[in-house]
């Protein structure tokens, strides 16, 4: 078995965000990590390896330094590693980014493909399904449990307020959700093994069954109009009614912010 | 592509067990605005099996027309034949603009659908307007007018962005829950409606389900919750906390409670907000009787809305709260409640 999984090098949000003194995000403060919801889905990956002897290989597309996150996942016990990266990639959205991981995973045979729900930066969680979409193979998003069967994914699908078990064939594409298992730490001997592996390097030659048009920023249907850090909101207003009154405050408030 | 031909303001009507989710009704309202401005018309798009019955409602709520996609390959959400129901649509009807809730159904359709109709898709949008892209004139470069203009927090909320789909139709977006606001129902509202079947075939994409477990757990996570009624030790003792469930039930939020009330063994640790909790983001965050010392503060400051509800009008939480009121929580939150409750047999 054949197992792809896509990893992405995102800022640590979680661990406390970092701010200038002008209340904007000091991006340089904060530490490159492997996407959470990606590492539950190489963990997913490295155990269908201890269990079948899946082989296991990583792949990202980004800047040249995102091999960090690739050394870490073959630390970790994946087998192979790739990464896609080109000047012309650059300023990708998702339909791009997804066009353009298919096109490498045309050079690739493959059971199953494991991407994390969404990165925390920007949390869209839409590249997974979009790349199904273009290899034209079977989507399972949100999933918490994984079994393989007789060549056939079953696995238990997340909504809000149930799960669906289903079954899918194979070859198919997975989005793992943080809580499908506790990724295992690297080991000094995969460390070390890691640092001589060596990564594969896919550039826009190694594309295939991709228009140049749909690449990088000109290829992306969406565009940025505008961006800016949010400033910490200061002190708010404060009123000091009596209690009907101050339900009607309430009210006329949740009312003008949409809430009710 | 010829962007002229694309009309019109679409919602994706997203139904589970034949009960329309409340997103969508949220974006039929969004719709009716963005049409205004467009000078043109709202449809909802509803896909399932035997939904018929849920036209009405959606007219109730400001679809002038309805395209019903009812077949018994729809009957319970699965990725391929929804996307292929959508996709269809899309592809026949040439909406300029498509809004699909971002719930666990919706940001897996709205994905696979701008893919296929090869678009692009701004996921988890707050805010929605009518616009020119760029949205100042650059000399050279042609201005679009009546763009959507579709505004995003990222970053986990640090940042913000506004995005636009200048050159490719329709222009999609998934929009947050409870983000929106549904119009005052119609009661008598007509619509117009098409009934549209693609055809379904199985194929390899159509994965089968073999069961449907319904969760019933008590247990909820604070982290996913929307709306969050969260008491401190002003809250005077375990027995009052009621008061506050009471408000969360009919907000359809949950409690959660400061690191005083969990050391005074009133609530479990689970249920804690602050740096020795859990950090929480909800679009509503009411603190009752909480001051807000610091480290409560780091663990819920990002909330989209903060209302504070306490006696001592010089207590921290109302440097950081967007609506502070002075006052008797024990007299304030079941009136709250009671009106809450009121709104909602209205509108039902």
């Amino acid at each position: 078995m054949k197992i792809i999984v896509c990893i992405k090098q995102v800022p640590d949000t979680k661990g406390g965000v970092q701010f200038n003194p002008d209340g904007t995000l000091n991006r340089g403060a904060m530490l490159a990590i492997m996407n959470p919801d990606d590492k539950a889905g190489l963990e997913a990956a490295l155990r269908l390896k201890d269990q079948y002897k899946a082989e296991v290989t990583v792949i990202t597309m980004g800047l040249p330094k995102a091999k960090d996150v690739l050394v870490e996942a073959m630390a970790m016990g994946a087998d192979k590693a790739i990464l896609v990266t080109d000047r012309v990639l650059g300023g990708a959205d998702t339909w791009a980014t997804s066009t353009t991981l298919a096109g490498a995973m045309r050079n690739l045979e493959y059971d199953l493909i494991i991407a994390g729900r969404q990165a925390i930066d920007g949390d869209t969680a839409q590249v997974g399904p979009q790349i199904s979409e273009h290899l034209n193979i079977p989507v399972i998003s949100y999933t918490q449990k994984l079994e393989i069967e007789d060549g056939y994914v079953i696995a238990q699908r997340q909504y809000e307020d149930r799960y669906h078990v289903v079954k899918a064939k194979m070859p198919c594409l997975i989005t793992a959700l943080a809580e499908l298992n506790e990724p295992r730490y690297m080991t000094p001997g995969g460390i070390f093994a890691a640092y001589d592996a060596e990564i594969t390097e896919f550039n826009r030659k190694d594309l295939i069954d991709v228009d140049d048009a749909d690449l990088g920023l000109k290829g992306s249907p969406t565009k940025i109009a505008k961006a800016s850090d949010k400033v910490r909101k200061g002190t708010g207003e404060q009123v000091n009614l009596d209690p009907e009154a101050s339900v009607g405050y309430i009210l006329e408030k949740l009312k003008e912010k949409h809430v009710i | 592509m010829n962007l002229n031909e694309y009309k019109g303001v679409y919602v994706y009507a997203q139904q589970v067990d034949n009960k329309i989710d409340g997103v969508a009704l949220e974006l039929l309202g969004k719709a009716k605005d963005l049409a205004k401005d467009l000078n043109t018309d709202v449809t909802a798009v509803l896909i399932g099996s035997g939904v018929k019955g849920l036209i009405n409602k959606l007219a109730q709520y400001g679809a002038d027309k309805v395209i019903l996609v009812d077949d018994p390959a729809l009957k319970d959400y699965r990725t391929e034949p929804y996307t292929h129901a959508l996709s269809s649509v899309i592809n026949e009807y040439k909406p300029e603009i498509v809004l699909v809730g971002a719930t666990a159904i919706g940001r897996d359709l709205g994905p696979l659908v701008s893919a296929r109709v090869k678009t692009g898709l701004t996921a988890d949008c707050t805010q929605l307007d009518i616009g020119d892209f760029p949205l100042k004139a650059i000399e050279g470069k042609e201005q679009k007018h009546n763009q959507l203009l579709m505004t995003r927090p990222a970053f986990g909320g640090n940042t913000i962005a506004t995005i636009a789909c200048p050159d490719n139709r329709p222009q999609m977006a998934t929009v947050r829950p409870g983000v929106m606001q549904k119009i005052e129902k119609i009661a008598d509202a007509e619509t117009e409606v098409i009934e549209f079947n693609p055809g379904f075939e199985e194929n390899a994409k159509y994965i089968e389900i073999l069961e449907i477990v319904k969760s019933m757990s008590d247990t909820v996570d604070i982290m996913d919750a929307n709306i969050l009624v969260s008491g401190g030790r002003g809250v005077g003792g375990p027995e009052n906390f009621y008061i506050l469930e009471d408000l969360a039930k009919a907000i359809g939020g949950e409690v959660s409670c400061s690191r005083a009330v969990v050391d005074a063994g009133w609530k479990p640790k689970d249920l804690q907000v602050g740096q020795t909790g859990k950090t929480v983001r909800p679009n509503v965050y009411f603190a009752v009787g909480i001051s807000g010392a610091i480290q409560h503060v780091a663990g819920m400051e990002e909330a989209d809305i903060i209302v504070a509800i306490n006696k001592d009008e010089t207590a921290p939480i109302f440097d950081v709260a967007d609506y502070g009121i002075v006052g008797d929580y024990g007299k304030i939150l079941p009136m709250l409640t009671q009106s809450l409750k009121n709104i909602a047999a209205m509108e039902a």
